[in-house]
């Protein structure tokens, strides 16, 4: 299979992200995730005989948090609406969720392209809705366990527009879903643990064709580069079948990471009429303006609108400016530190390369940082003010990366204090013009780069502890004196 | 006086003068039930022990004062309220062990005012049907002629009050199934408006029509009645947040300045002879007490019987999924694999009316047949309700027949579900407006059997209704009439 450029691939996706509610949507069940089976279940949840389910107002102050994050439009009435189909893991036998009037619709999101083109990516709609159980068929001879844990854990299911056109697009725009719903707390983006799950909607279509192909659904994407790898797949296994005169059939097929490989579900399997009508047990959802207000006003600072600030306000380059967004965690430790007197291009400078790049080394997220950000700003304070040097600033911040510790306390043990005492320094450069004569007639005759090598050898007598500016300061005077 | 044949407020009035003791009562009740039930089959479930514990309680109250009008008050509960560890079955073999873990609302209201829950009455399986002839449990039979059904879906529930196996019963109504049965066994029922009783632990058929209520032998018992039970639920988001009236305190003798509309839909020339009679009578008593009649047209009845034989069938169709043989309840022996579970258990576990109004349910609502069906039933019933607020403009209350003819033979209707589904005709509508309505008896036909008439409210206007049932009760005999058993 090659990549075929007279065609263009057109993904829609729709994902699942818990909401960290800590209740259950439904019921006042708790949402701890990995419980023993079956000790976070309650009549309402396990849907016995005669209960009733009552909204988790929480959820919906969520669901309005993410529609104003993404620009959505929020329905003052939505309506919550039951999706039938029989499974073990649904007590019910039914789905709640939003159907025809979900709470959030006409949203958007932004993603950089590999080209650097900033995308607008449409959001159809979001809708909140409940978590099914887990069956567990491993284990057990001719049955299968059923875990109601996690039914009734609130949903949002979030649609893209097929907006996406491949799938370094539709990375980028689970990233930054994920960022934004993390960036505002709702959702804490974990795709092993399944609290946020995606499915890809896949078609082909030769260039310059308005309609689109058939399209395929893939599910059991259980990471952002699985949902890549199933995508590219996907759009070469269409465009395969269609030149040697194939055509697609429109089917859910499952994702096959081992294999790297996907397979229709078996129809059975999806051959589901959900038989949805409005859900009789709960009244339409009426949310009064104010309350949108504010939660408005108690939006945070979101990436795209922290990247401007961070470009326009604090001088930083767009590719700094797009590291340190990237996540809440990051943008917090940023900001941590410059709150402690680091200069920001310099902050943003230690984050991504010094840092980022040992714990990228490492395999490592910011969360797992021995380094604070209290300590860096610290530490780049005292560069700041002369009292170490550069150098020594990285001496101490592998000190700081490897062991943990504060800028101060290893300074004080290492011994790295900069000297900055003019008369100390002034006397340790007369000793080095006095040793290298040759090297002073050269300077004075012209040849200005000797200046560098005297710089060396005054660093060297001090063990670099000498104060740069100081230094050239200092020997600059001397030679023209 | 055998204390089993006191009204409710009577009965008060014993157990605090210490005339009666609340185990006294309880015992005269249970032996009555020991007697009568085996020919009736009003209950499923008699629970002695706990009622016997219930009085004794209900003695320490009147002790130490914290009694209340309920206190001591031996009731019967319709078997879809579920009670903490006592069997709930909803008349079905799926549930016929069915032992729920939590108390409905309205139950946990009856015992913290301290009434007296004798047991769990007989009922049309998950409260489908006019008859009480689909239960599991078999049929109830009509205390006024036990070869007669006592209407449905309450049947236990009327029979057991008719019968003075209880002093009130608790039932729901979904089509009717309060009022219906009322009237043809001649009580006081009360379906108050839809949200106005919590439906928490109420095992739900069809959740935007389903609404408990009281039976009673009279509208004061009911006042009473609903006082305890009316009110806003947070364990149920559509229960309605408003005040609860002292319904007794608004009781009267005289309905000086009422209008009452008549709707001719309501008359139509098929009505029994006698019923429209009793009915013309009736309307000549409540001008003695000072109402007037206006004539009012309501011109979208007749499309209640398909409307709600969709959405009650739908919303059914869901509701019932949940029965499956996985968590509690019926399931079938041995199954091979979880499509055989699913078919076996259900195929077994429900009765033949109930996986009728599965199927139409499922039908109703499939791909393709749902705007045609359901959205167009949802209109209709929009139509049917605006219909009512029309009217409402006019007259304060509606006085209609309860049923179409009084309580027919076992067996009559059972093979003819189109049949069975008309004897609803009358009491439908009022489901499907949300409404308030209630049914008292207002005569007898040539056989001696009851003729109920209702009186239908606008929303939470259950005093209005509590109101004129009890001046009609103060001017006529038809409550106090027994049956001789
Ligand atoms: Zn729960």
């Amino acid at each position: 299979m090659t990549y075929d450029p007279n065609y263009e691939t057109v993904i829609g996706l729709e994902v699942h992200a818990q909401m960290v509610t800590r209740s259950k949507i439904f019921c006042g069940c708790s949402t701890t995730f990995g419980a023993e089976p079956n000790q976070q279940v309650c009549p309402v949840c396990a849907a016995f005989p005669g209960v009733l389910p009552v909204l988790n107002s929480e959820l919906v102050s969520m669901a309005i948090k993410t529609g104003l994050a993404i620009q959505g439009s929020i329905r003052t009435r939505s309506e919550f609406a039951r999706k039938n189909y029989f499974y073990p893991d649904l007590p019910a036998g039914y789905q709640i969720s939003q159907f025809e009037l979900p709470i959030i619709e006409h949203g958007q999101l932004h993603i950089v392209t590999d080209d650097g083109v900033r995308k607008r990516i449409g959001i159809t709609r979001i809708h909140m809705e409940v978590d099914a159980g887990k069956s567990v068929h491993e284990g057990i001879q001719g049955a299968s366990w059923i875990d109601l844990n996690r039914t009734g854990t609130p949903l949002l299911e979030i649609v893209s527009e097929p907006d996406l056109r491949s799938a370094q697009e539709a990375g980028e725009y689970l990233k930054k879903l994920r960022s934004i719903l993390r960036y505002l707390q709702v959702c804490d983006g974990n795709m092993e643990e399944g609290s946020f799950r995606c499915d890809a909607n896949v078609s082909v279509r030769k260039l310059g064709q308005t309609a689109f192909g058939t399209r395929t659904e893939l599910k059991n994407l259980n990471s952002i580069r699985n949902v890549m790898r199933a995508i590219e797949y996907e759009a070469e296994r269409q465009i395969d079948s269609l030149e040697s005169g194939g055509r697609i059939v429109q089917e859910t097929r499952l994702w096959d990471a081992n294999q790297n490989t996907s397979r229709p579900m078996r129809g059975k399997e999806e051959a589901h009429d959900y038989r949805y009508f409005p859900e009789p047990d709960l009244p339409p959802l009426v949310i009064a303006q104010e309350r949108i207000d504010t939660i408005a006003r108690q939006l945070p600072e979101l990436p795209d609108a922290k990247a401007e600030r961070y470009r326009n306000d604090l001088g930083l380059s767009e590719y700094d400016a797009g590291v340190l967004t990237s996540s809440r965690e990051m943008a917090m430790f940023f900001e941590e530190t410059v709150s402690r007197g680091a200069q920001p291009k310099a902050a943003a400078n230690w984050i991504s390369v010094e840092l980022l790049g040992r714990l990228n080394r490492g395999g490592m997220e910011i969360e797992q940082s021995k380094v604070t950000p209290e300590q860096l700003g610290r530490l780049l304070a005292l560069m700041q003010n002369n009292e170490i040097s550069g150098k020594m600033a990285k001496q101490i911040f592998d000190i700081m990366f490897e062991s943990g510790g504060d800028p101060d306390t290893i300074v004080q043990e290492h011994g790295f204090k900069q000297v900055s005492d003019t008369a100390a320094i002034a006397a340790i450069v007369d000793q080095v013009l006095a040793d290298n004569p040759l090297q002073v007639q050269q300077y004075r005759e012209g040849k200005t780069k000797v200046m560098g090598f005297l710089v060396g050898q005054i660093m060297k007598a001090t063990q670099g502890k000498a104060n740069p500016a100081s230094v050239n300061a200092i020997l600059q005077e001397k030679l023209s004196g | 006086m055998d204390p089993t044949q006191l009204s409710l407020v009577q009965a008060h009035a014993w157990l605090s003068s210490r005339q009666i003791s609340a185990r006294e009562l309880t015992a005269a009740f249970l032996e009555r039930i020991d007697r009568l039930n085996p020919r009736i089959n009003a209950y499923i479930t008699v629970d002695r022990e706990g009622a016997m514990a219930a009085a004794q309680r209900a003695d320490d109250r009147f002790r130490n004062g914290t009694a209340t009008p309920l206190t001591g008050i031996p009731i019967g509960v319709k078997d879809l309220f579920c009670t903490e560890n006592l069997t709930t079955t909803c008349g079905s073999k799926m549930l016929a062990r069915f032992r729920p873990p939590y108390e409905s609302t309205v139950t946990r209201k009856l015992k913290e005012a301290g009434a007296v829950i004798l047991g769990k009455t007989n009922m049309d399986e998950f409260a489908m049907g006019s008859s009480n002839e689909t239960s599991f449990f078999g049929p109830v039979r009509n205390p006024w002629d036990t070869e007669r059904i006592p209407g449905g879906s309450s049947g236990g529930s009327a029979a057991a009050l008719a019968a003075r196996m209880a002093m009130a019963t608790i039932g729901s109504d979904t089509g009717g199934s309060i009022r219906q049965p009322a009237a043809l066994t001649g009580l006081t029922g009360l379906k108050p408006t839809y949200g106005r009783i919590s439906r928490f632990g109420m095992i739900a058929f069809a959740s935007s029509l389903d609404q408990a209520g009281p039976m009673t032998w009279t509208a004061e018992d009911a006042a009473i009645m609903l006082r305890v039970l009316a009110g806003h639920d947070p364990k149920d988001s559509t229960s309605i947040q408003a005040e609860v009236p002292d319904y007794v305190n608004t009781l009267v003798n005289r309905l000086d300045g009422l209008r009452i509309g008549i709707p001719e839909e309501y008359f139509p020339d098929s009505l029994d002879r006698e019923t429209r009679h009793a009915l013309e009578e009736a309307q000549q008593v409540l001008r003695d007490l000072g109402a007037s009649m206006v004539s009012v047209s309501l011109p979208h009845t007749r499309y209640a019987i398909p409307t709600y034989y969709i959405i009650a069938p739908a919303e059914a169709s869901s509701n019932l999924a949940r029965y499956d043989g996985i968590r509690f309840g019926y399931r079938c022996e041995d199954p091979k694999d979880l499509k055989d579970l699913y078919t076996r258990t259900r195929s077994e576990g429900f009765g033949a009316e109930v996986k009728r109004r599965i199927m139409l349910g499922t039908y109703v609502l499939s791909s393709g047949y749902y705007d045609a069906y359901y959205r167009k039933a949802q209109k209709v019933r929009r139509l049917i309700a605006r219909d009512f607020q029309d009217v409402y403009t006019g007259v304060d209350l509606l006085l209609t027949p309860t049923t179409p003819g009084t309580a027919f033979p076992l067996g009559e209707k059972k093979d003819d579900p189109v049949a069975m589904y008309l004897s609803d005709i009358f009491t439908i509508n009022v489901n499907l407006a949300g409404l308030p309505g209630l049914s008292l008896p207002c005569g007898r036909d040539h056989q001696g059997l009851p003729i109920g008439m209702q009186l239908i409210a606008p929303v939470l206007k259950e005093e209005r209704l509590l109101a004129a049932a009890h001046a009609f009760q103060s001017a006529t005999p038809w409550h106090q009439r027994k049956p001789e058993l």
